[in-house]
């Protein structure tokens, strides 16, 4: 079948709890945003599994990309004083 | 057993027999939609069709003191004891088909379950309410098919005007009160359902002009399901659905 | 953009590195073309096996016996919907599109389980696949929770809370029948006879035997060789056919004490090549069948796109509705 012939793909993101993220749990197929969500309703949530949805067109989402992963992400990963362990406290103190 | 609780049986065995009826149509989709999210979407309406008949049962299985069990009510009676609307018997057709029903009877259930949720029997409110929620859903559903078939292709287009007009005659059953309901009406356990017509009709036009379709013309209609008087189709749907516990009676499942 | 390259050599080692690893392969990553092909081939298998397996069970929803087990099934052969649209969302992230794999299978390009391509017979069919086919499912899925593919990992940890149910579901169906009229009874070990071989047939060839075993072993696509697997299942399907007083139709099982294993016959391998080979008592039906249901909905798909486009032209926001109509209000 050509290109072009499907439906556009939607990502799903389902937020489990309030008071958590919407979580990426998969995609699926549908002609406009508001098919996409009844879809994602009852593709995704069969289960009581979420308290809200988003969905986004696939090919709105704009990703970067693993050839770029070096320039992109590397710089943060020698930034450790960014990260709660870099610190050593003393282990009576507490609560830090 | 008294008038009013018999006509409460009566009344709760027509609710759950619309239930069941075209909760079982719906099932009939499983694996054959015209799109594996559709296959799951309409399962989901199938489901809360039988689990609104299963509550309907229940309660007259428990007014019966327990004489017959949900699965005797359900499944062991003959086709003129069965007291479904005849639209909800209907085979499903092609899509257009099923759409343009569920669109008739999900503004219908909207409207009607909102006014039952008002009951003065506590657990038909409670029925209702959740019934009235589950159309709210299932009338978004069907209006945005109806919308999508309706400004698709010619022949998307020429299914759902032709699926509304052949349906249309078996809209008014809809809106007929039988005599147990409205027994029932004075002590506010039931609803007038007659009263929705004009409301019903008001909700249909808008989303057939909406959808660009001809309202079809009302010259033709059909009653007969609360009296047990049904369409063929009716006692091939029992033939399949009952069919276990007519060759096995009595065995537990 | 990084000005130098990394040749296929080290890309490849670099892939193979983070396998070992057990970091996840994720879809915008590096990876070896048959990497590819291979997952490609096996979620969409098994993404079609979902969707081809609701037909031997959905055969008995219209008929199920009370509203309770009416129910059940529905939303059972539902999650089995719902796990295949979950896998062909896996496998279109390797760049493949849904129609693309569904005209592959149509065309026996490619392959689904050869279990259900035996017909469902008796209600307690039913509970058999529920609990047979179910659990054998399982023991490969939860293997496959590990897969080094990020997306079909995750499609199958998702599957995995669910299938938890169809098993149980289809043992409880199965405890009435065994400890019920002797018809009953009867029904269900006729039920067990014929799909017990044929369930043992799901794991595949023998370890020796199977084509893609090794390779996929290597790049931890696959987790568990078949034979173990297949040993697990009978390990923990005999003593619950003991529970249920169903025999297993194997006149070779006994327990070895020394390998704490149960020992089994000689599984039919000439029958598990000719359904595989599309020769099976139901794989014509099924197909069919499954061609029949997206022939049938073609027109409703080319309306959704024709409607999309309408809008599109329409403008953003715009519903493809003459302007003057009025919008139904639904509250």
């Amino acid at each position: 079948m050509a290109e072009g012939m499907e439906l556009p793909l939607y990502e799903v993101f389902v937020r489990s709890r309030r008071g958590l993220d919407h979580k990426h749990v998969g995609s699926l197929h549908a002609e406009d945003g508001p098919q996409a969500l009844k879809f994602a309703r009852d593709c995704y949530t069969r289960r009581g599994e979420g308290v809200s949805i988003w969905v986004v067109k696939s090919s709105d989402i704009v990703a970067s990309q693993e050839e770029d992963a070096a320039s992109f992400f590397d710089p943060s990963n020698d930034k450790p004083y960014r990260h709660a362990t870099f610190y050593r406290l003393p282990p009576e103190v507490k609560n830090l | 057993m008294s008038l009013p609780q018999g006509a409460l049986g009566h009344f709760l065995l027509a609710l759950g027999d619309d239930s069941l009826i075209l909760g079982q149509r719906l099932s009939e989709w499983c694996g054959k939609a015209p799109l594996l999210e559709e296959d799951i979407a309409i399962a989901n309406v199938a489901l809360d069709y039988l689990g609104r008949a299963e509550k309907c049962y229940r309660y007259l299985s428990e007014l019966e003191q327990g004489r017959r069990s949900v699965d005797q009510i359900a499944f062991l009676r003959h086709s003129r004891a069965y007291r479904n609307l005849l639209i909800f018997e209907l085979p499903i057709g092609d899509f257009a088909h099923t759409m343009a029903r569920q669109a008739m009877v999900d503004a219908f259930h909207l409207e009607y379950f909102k006014r039952l949720a008002r009951s003065s029997d506590a657990r038909i409110a409670a029925l209702a309410a959740e019934a009235a929620k589950e159309s709210r859903f299932h009338l978004k559903r069907s209006r945005e098919w109806v919308l999508r078939l309706g400004g698709g292709t010619a022949e998307s287009r020429a299914r759902i005007q032709r699926a509304f007009d052949r349906l249309w005659g078996y809209g008014p059953e809809l809106f007929a009160m039988d005599r147990h309901e409205a027994a029932l009406l004075e002590s506010g356990v039931s609803a007038d359902r007659s009263a929705l017509k004009p409301r019903w009709r008001a909700l249909m036009e808008t989303l057939l002009a909406e959808a660009a379709l001809d309202a079809p013309g009302q010259e033709w209609s059909v009653a007969g399901g609360r009296e047990g008087v049904h369409t063929e189709h009716h006692g091939y749907l029992l033939a399949e659905m009952q069919s276990m516990q007519r060759a096995y009676p009595g065995l537990r499942w | 953009m990084s000005e130098y390259r990394l040749s296929d050599a080290e890309l490849a080692a670099a892939f193979q590195q983070r396998v070992d690893e057990e970091r996840k392969i994720e879809p915008k990553d590096w990876m070896p073309t048959a990497y590819r092909r291979s997952l490609v081939r096996q979620i969409s298998q098994h993404a079609h096996s979902e969707v081809i397996g609701m037909q031997p069970e959905g055969n008995w929803i219209t008929r199920a016996p009370t509203l309770k087990r009416k129910m059940i099934l529905l939303a059972k052969v539902q999650d089995e919907a719902g796990h295949g649209l979950y896998l062909y969302s896996a496998a279109e992230t390797l760049g493949v599109a849904r129609e693309e794999m569904i005209e592959a299978l149509h065309e026996g390009r490619a392959k689904y389980a050869s279990i259900f391509n035996y017909p469902t017979l008796t209600w307690a069919d039913v509970g058999v696949i529920g609990w047979l086919v179910d659990s054998a499912a399982i023991v490969n899925q939860i293997s496959l929770q590990r897969t080094s593919y990020g997306p079909y990992s995750r499609a199958m940890i998702r599957i995995c809370k669910e299938e938890s149910f169809h098993q149980r579901q289809g043992f409880e169906m199965l405890m009435p029948l065994a400890s019920g009229s002797p018809e009953q009874k009867a029904m269900a070990q006729d039920a067990m006879n014929r799909w017990w071989w044929p369930t043992l047939m799901m794991f595949g060839p023998h370890d020796a035997e199977s084509v893609h075993s090794a390779q996929s072993m290597q790049w931890k696509i696959k987790r568990r060789s078949n034979d173990e697997m297949r040993q697990d299942f009978v390990d923990q399907a005999v003593p619950q056919a003991e529970h249920l007083g169903l025999a297993v139709p194997d006149p070779d099982l006994k327990w070895n004490a020394e390998r704490g294993h149960y020992d089994f016959g000689a599984i039919d391998w000439d029958e598990f090549q000719a359904v595989i080979a599309g020769n099976g008592p139901c794989n014509r039906e099924r197909l069919a069948a499954h061609s029949k249901a997206h022939r049938e909905g073609e027109w409703v798909r080319e309306a959704l796109r024709a409607y999309e486009e309408r809008k599109s032209a329409a403008g953003p926001g715009e519903e493809a509705v003459p302007p003057s109509a009025e919008r139904l209000r639904i509250a």
